[in-house]
């Protein structure tokens, strides 16, 4: 025997989880947040030339993240209507996520969304009464929301073409097409449509964001509903975990995945509505500003669970508006927020693994096999 | 020069840009893994760049020292990230499109926070002129076909010529499509799934600094440098994950971006203003035609590696 | 023969949780010999060889090469030791061509050069008789070849410890005969050749030393010269073990289920179901016995409506004679259609028209229970999707091989899993969890299913109770017919025997009971007929009171060719 025992096996030894306790899991991911913003912090060190010339400074820094979006109504209100549209674009990506298809297209369903609203505003707008221009913008936003979801829905059913690239794709023809439509409805040249006069919801209890907030969280009720206590809902999740059970059992998983495209489609479209009626009155080729992108990222926090997608939209908004409000305390440059949830990202995307997986090590099983020889 | 040869030779220098994006996305989704940060790691690249520039810009330095040193800076920068993006993804087997989506909010971010601090004066006036060797000074758009241009033509040729006829290229082939098949003959996984994504990440950052320094040589040009990380993206369907062919796709898609600008000065074409975006939006349908086709045709050789945005875990079965 | 020995076993045991794989085998290879290992399904064979290949790590024991003790951690270490495995699933790479699959992975010196790489496959083909184009696409190859492929990427390392698991499985006759012509010239080249195999012909047709694995456990290693098919059937199978299951004689059988002349290809062209014909009777329990992949989980797919390709008749016979016609299972076109082709008559024996009747007045005249069946019904099962022959009313039950990847969503509770036959009925759009939830409580408690809750995850429980919850379920819906493929594979004695006496109840209460089992100890004593099935033809039916082990194995393991020659 001329090899020691210590040769045998791998260091680092990898094993899935069978199961996991959710008050431990919650413990890995808060701890990964705190690692995620004490890395922040130094990373601020490092940017903010303030907070080096005063380090005393750090414990404004963490507490900005909180004002930024609590310490007047007017922030809170603000805080709310951004987390309701980011929210609403993360319940739209949830079905066709759960049905693992990965819809990265939530961007350019949402934009489309908001060019059809707009479209039928900048037509029709005063010329027939305003209650039925807001319903046709709503029909109109769904309808071209559920195209843009629908296309890649057919291909990926019938050829079972990549639908990550495809609907990738799609968001970038969504933002050209914005932008013709902006040719050829501004004419000055400015490039800007001027806000539009007819096609705005109401305002409800004398605050503008609360229609929109209370649709919102209507939809995260219907749609939990929708997931968990209805029959699609249950197909959709059969389908997910595994196409072969689903056609044990005798379900059509292609035409599930066709269906929940369109749905999927469409309230991305429903989100475009809350911005171009809700909000902007108006389009730009970044009239969705990401958000579909960032939805991505609420959706896949929160498990796919609507409710817990709240605490995921609430948090990444958190950070938003927080790292905005130390970009102008601090007087440093207004791309920071991105900076700060990046990395807070990166860490509770990594700590997942601490969640499905366990780390052994060698040295522990080894003494064990060690005895049992003796 | 003539306008068309003008247009032409302007279209492959802004291809460019892709030509290094694409190439890198290539080599990572060879190694299986679909990096959506390349956006961000194209940014992080430029800005990589700029930030040493800023630095010895003006120092005395010979010239060829201060463009190799701003192109290990772009190098350092994006492979930096390459390297969270294959910790996140290889290592932690953290889902791909999350990650790449965080890693470009990330990198497109840091990337404005340091550029905003930078001297355009020092780092883009002076260095411009040593980058676009040999053609530096000419008023046409001959001018951009830098180092930085030349380079990227070669980095393509390299990165097919290594995909496809080296050993090296077998593995890193094999491990996207099969990493099971490629553990199980000794080929260690890991390390090729590293070495690609970071090598990929840095070939990428070339083109964001190319971008910025060569092509647009502006102060503002890091601003729009994001939507051509994505364009990057879909030249890599367009090429049929074929670095080489990207030279050829990468001056398609320029074409289609730039000919709008061209189009409107000829007379017998009428294009009113509306069509530029249309054009604009051509390499992407184009990019999804050729996604359709290739998957209704379904040849095996045009399909994205098979086991792309699947993490491995050995013991799994 | 000089015995020079080229690998040795010593004390190895492998546990996989509970499971003891293997335990403390002892095994010699010698230099130039053909070393057959023969044992039952989930002896420990592949789990044994894949020790040595560097997939697995033994937990105690030692690997000696050469007389050198070695460590293997890792194929590639495998490799060094010039040890190399043909597994019975290829590890290739599709896209990639014939030559490329053999060069991956080695490190060699000098540039690397497809043509040179071309030429070194040719050459060793041409050494040992394969036939093998190197440029061709893995893609493009019948399994046959894709085999040649890994064998010549383990020659090409330089192997000389070959292993091959089950190679003769997919092959047909002629090449198994070639394979076997190849073997025979790298063992005069001084290779060691070990192959894992069922088939007793093959054994004695190539093998110089036969090793005979049983339960995890070396029993014996004979001269293939010196034993016959008799006495290694004995040694595989071991002697007879009584199990005290209840076994009732079956109560006035009739047929339920008429298969005919069943064929089908599967998408690699393979023919995996030959012309199977039988009968299933209500009231009894057939056994199916095979080895594994003999076509038993292509038989139950085909009949449960999961084989569209299928060719020949699947018939159900609905014993419906005499009895009320009812809405339960039936649609109101689908009764008009029955009635119109004359299939009813009234408690007077008078035939049934609804000719101008409404529907409602047709609704009232079968809900009084007035409208009987005629004769039983035929339905054809052939081309219908699950759920079309669930619509038709036919009550088949299906417990697959695949637990948790097929028959239940390993991610849902048990109530959700319930719901996968049912969920369908009840309000429009919502799901109804009540009753779900009370046959997922009865289950819980009659079947001593042991979990946290109705709402944990299938996939979290041990591997009895996970099969518990899918028979339950399966029961559950008063089946006619129930199919149950390994349903005890991975299960610890008493939920095994849990499982057994599910299945004895539902044959005495008449149901039609297709088992599916690999123990033949267990299908001797639970079932009433066996039905042995060999390569994807039936090869006999058998009374499972007189029948010995030993006959069945025989009928299992004697390949189409030694029929023939026998005959």
């Amino acid at each position: 025997m001329a090899r020691t025992s210590e040769t045998r096996e791998p260091l680092i030894h990898l094993s899935k989880r069978s199961s996991i306790h959710p008050l431990k899991a919650w413990m890995i991911r808060l701890a990964a947040v705190a690692l995620g913003l004490a890395l922040c912090g130094l990373v601020a060190f490092l940017l903010i030339e303030r907070l080096r010339a005063n380090p005393g400074r750090i414990g404004e820094f963490y507490y900005t993240f909180i004002k930024g979006s609590f310490s007047t109504s007017r922030k809170i209100w603000k805080y709310l209507k951004n987390l309701s549209i980011l929210l609403c674009i993360a319940l739209a990506l949830t079905p066709a996520f759960r049905m693992r298809f990965w819809n990265i297209g939530g961007e350019g369903q949402t934009l489309v969304g908001v060019l059809g609203c707009i479209a039928v505003a900048f037509y029709l707008g005063g010329k027939i009464p305003e209650w039925l221009l807001l319903i046709l913008m709503l029909l109109a936003a769904l309808v071209c929301g559920a195209a843009w979801g629908l296309i890649p829905a057919l291909f990926k059913a019938r050829w079972n073409t990549n639908e990550t690239l495809f609907t990738l794709m799609m968001n970038y023809v969504a933002t050209y097409l914005v932008a013709f439509f902006l040719e050829v409805w501004v004419t000055n040249g400015s490039g800007t449509l001027p806000k539009q006069k007819f096609g705005k919801l109401p305002t409800v209890g004398g605050q503008a964001y609360l229609l929109i907030i209370l649709i919102v969280l209507a939809l995260t009720v219907c749609l939990y509903i929708y997931l968990n206590y209805t029959k699609h809902g249950y197909e959709i999740s059969v389908v997910g975990e595994s196409v072969r059970t689903a056609q044990y059992v005798g379900i059509n998983d292609k035409k599930v995945v066709i269906r929940t495209m369109l749905l999927s489609g469409a309230l991305c479209g429903l989100a475009g509505y809350l911005i171009g009626a809700g909000l902007d009155q108006s389009i730009t080729t970044e009239s969705a500003g990401g958000q579909g992108f960032t939805a991505i990222m609420v959706s896949w926090l929160g498990k796919f669970n609507p409710a817990a997608m709240v605490l995921t939209a609430g948090l990444i908004q958190l950070l938003n508006q927080g790292a905005a409000q130390i970009s102008q305390d601090f007087d440093v440059s207004g791309a920071l927020p991105n900076v700060i949830v990046g990395i807070i990202l990166f860490f509770i995307i990594g700590c997942e693994f601490f969640i499905n997986y366990e780390v052994h090590f060698r040295g522990a099983k080894q003494k064990a096999g060690k005895e049992a020889v003796k | 020069m003539n306008i068309w040869l003008n247009f032409l030779i302007d279209s492959l220098a802004f291809g460019a840009t892709f030509m290094y994006g694409s190439t890198g996305e290539i080599l990572t989704e060879k190694a299986g893994h679909l990096n959506l940060g390349i956006p961000g790691i194209m940014c992080m690249g430029g800005a990589g760049g700029c930030l040493v520039l800023n630095m010895i810009g003006k120092s005395g330095l010979p010239g060829f020292l201060i463009v190799i040193l701003g192109i290990l800076g772009a190098l350092t920068l994006s492979m930096l990230c390459g390297l969270i993006y294959s910790f996140l993804t290889v290592s932690l087997r953290a889902n791909q499109n999350v990650t790449g989506l965080a890693l470009t909010t990330f990198g497109v971010g840091l990337m404005k926070v340091i550029m905003i601090k930078l001297d355009a004066t020092v780092y883009l006036v002076g260095p411009k002129q040593l980058y676009r060797w040999p053609f530096a000074g000419r008023q046409d758009s001959l001018q951009c076909l830098g180092v930085l241009f030349f380079l990227a033509v070669i980095v393509a040729i390299v990165s097919s010529w290594v995909l496809f006829r080296t050993k090296a290229g077998l593995h890193l082939r094999a491990v996207g499509e099969n990493p099971a098949t490629a553990d199980a003959v000794g080929i260690n996984v890991t390390k090729y799934k590293y070495l690609a994504t970071c090598i990929g990440s840095g070939i990428a950052g070339l083109g964001g600094f190319y971008y910025i320094i060569d092509y647009m040589a502006s102060q503002e040009a890091y601003l729009s440098l994001e939507a051509f990380g994505w364009l990057s993206i879909a030249l890599v369907i367009f090429a049929l994950w074929r670095p080489h062919v990207t030279i050829i796709g990468s001056t398609v898609f320029g074409v289609l971006f730039s000919c709008s600008s061209y189009i409107t000065n000829i007379s017998w074409i009428r294009v009113t203003m509306a069509m530029k975006p249309l054009l604009k939006m051509l390499p992407y349908v184009v990019t999804i035609i050729v996604l359709i086709i290739s998957s209704v045709r379904n040849k095996r050789e045009n399909q994205p590696p098979q086991s792309l945005g699947l993490a491995y875990f050995r013991e799994e079965r | 023969m000089e015995k020079q020995l080229a690998l040795q076993l010593r004390g190895i045991t492998k546990r996989f949780g509970n499971v003891l794989a293997n335990s403390h085998v002892d095994l010699d290879v010698y230099r130039g010999e053909i070393l057959a290992i023969l044992g039952e399904n989930g002896c420990g064979k592949t789990t044994l060889m894949n020790m040595i290949a560097g997939i697995y790590f033994p937990d105690e024991g030692q690997i000696f090469v050469d007389g050198r003790e070695v460590v293997i951690r890792s194929p590639k270490d495998a490799f060094d030791h010039k040890i190399g495995m043909i597994h019975q699933h290829f590890k290739l790479v599709d896209l990639f061509t014939a030559a490329e699959n053999i060069v991956l992975g080695t490190r060699e010196e000098g540039r690397y050069s497809l043509k040179d790489v071309n030429a070194r496959v040719t050459g060793i083909a041409h050494k040992y008789g394969f036939h093998i184009d190197p440029q061709k696409k893995i893609y493009d190859m019948s399994v046959s070849e894709k085999q040649t492929v890994e064998i010549i990427k383990v020659l090409y390392r330089g192997a000389d410890i070959l292993i091959l698991d089950e190679p003769t499985a997919v092959l047909t006759p002629q090449e198994i005969t070639r394979l076997f012509d190849v073997l025979r010239r790298m063992r005069a080249d001084g290779k060691s050749i070990i192959i894992i195999t069922h088939k007793l012909h093959e054994v004695l047709e190539v093998s110089d030393r036969v090793a005979i694995l049983r339960r995890g456990e070396h029993i014996a290693t004979v001269n293939t010269a010196e034993t016959n098919e008799s006495q290694l059937t004995e040694l595989m199978v071991g002697k007879k073990v009584s199990l005290n299951i209840d076994r009732t004689l079956p109560d006035h059988p009739t047929p339920r289920l008429d298969v005919t002349h069943l064929d089908l290809h599967s998408a690699e062209g393979l023919h995996v179901l030959r012309d199977i014909s039988f009968t299933a009777n209500g009231g009894e329990i057939l056994g199916i016995a095979g080895i594994a992949g003999s076509g038993q989980r292509e038989l139950l797919e085909a009949i449960a409506g999961l084989q569209p390709q299928i060719t020949g008749d699947i018939i159900f016979h609905n014993p419906k004679k005499d009895k009320p016609v009812t809405f339960f299972h039936k649609s109101m076109k689908r009764v008009k259609e029955l009635g119109a082709q004359g299939m009813f008559h009234d408690k007077n024996m008078k035939p049934v028209s609804f000719d101008g009747m409404s529907a409602g007045a047709i609704k009232k005249w079968v809900e009084s229970g007035d409208v009987l069946f005629k004769e039983d019904e035929l339905i054809d099962l052939k081309a219908k999707t699950p759920l079309e022959i669930r619509q038709l009313g036919v009550r088949l039950s299906f417990v697959p091989e695949d637990r948790l990847g097929m028959g239940l969503v390993g991610s849902m509770g048990i109530t959700d899993n319930m719901m996968l036959r049912s969920y369908r009925k009840g309000r429009a759009g919502f799901l109804d969890r009540k009753k779900p939830k009370e046959l997922a409580e009865e289950i819980i408690h009659d079947l001593e299913v042991s979990t946290p809750g109705v709402n944990s995850p299938v996939r979290r429980l041990s591997g009895g109770n996970v099969q518990k919850v899918l028979v339950g379920r399966e029961i559950a819906f008063t089946p006619k017919v129930l199919m149950a493929a390994y349903p005890v594979r991975g299960l610890d004695i008493n939920s095994s025997y849990t499982i057994y006496n599910l299945l004895n109840k539902q044959k005495e209460s008449g149901v039609a009971v297709i088992f599916v089992g690999e123990d033949l100890d267990v299908l001797l004593e639970l079932c009433d007929r066996i039905l042995v099935i060999n390569s994807g033809a039936v090869t006999g039916i058998v009374d499972a009171r007189t029948a010995t082990k030993e006959e069945i194995g025989l009928m299992m393991t004697k390949t189409d060719r030694a029929r023939k020659e026998d005959a």
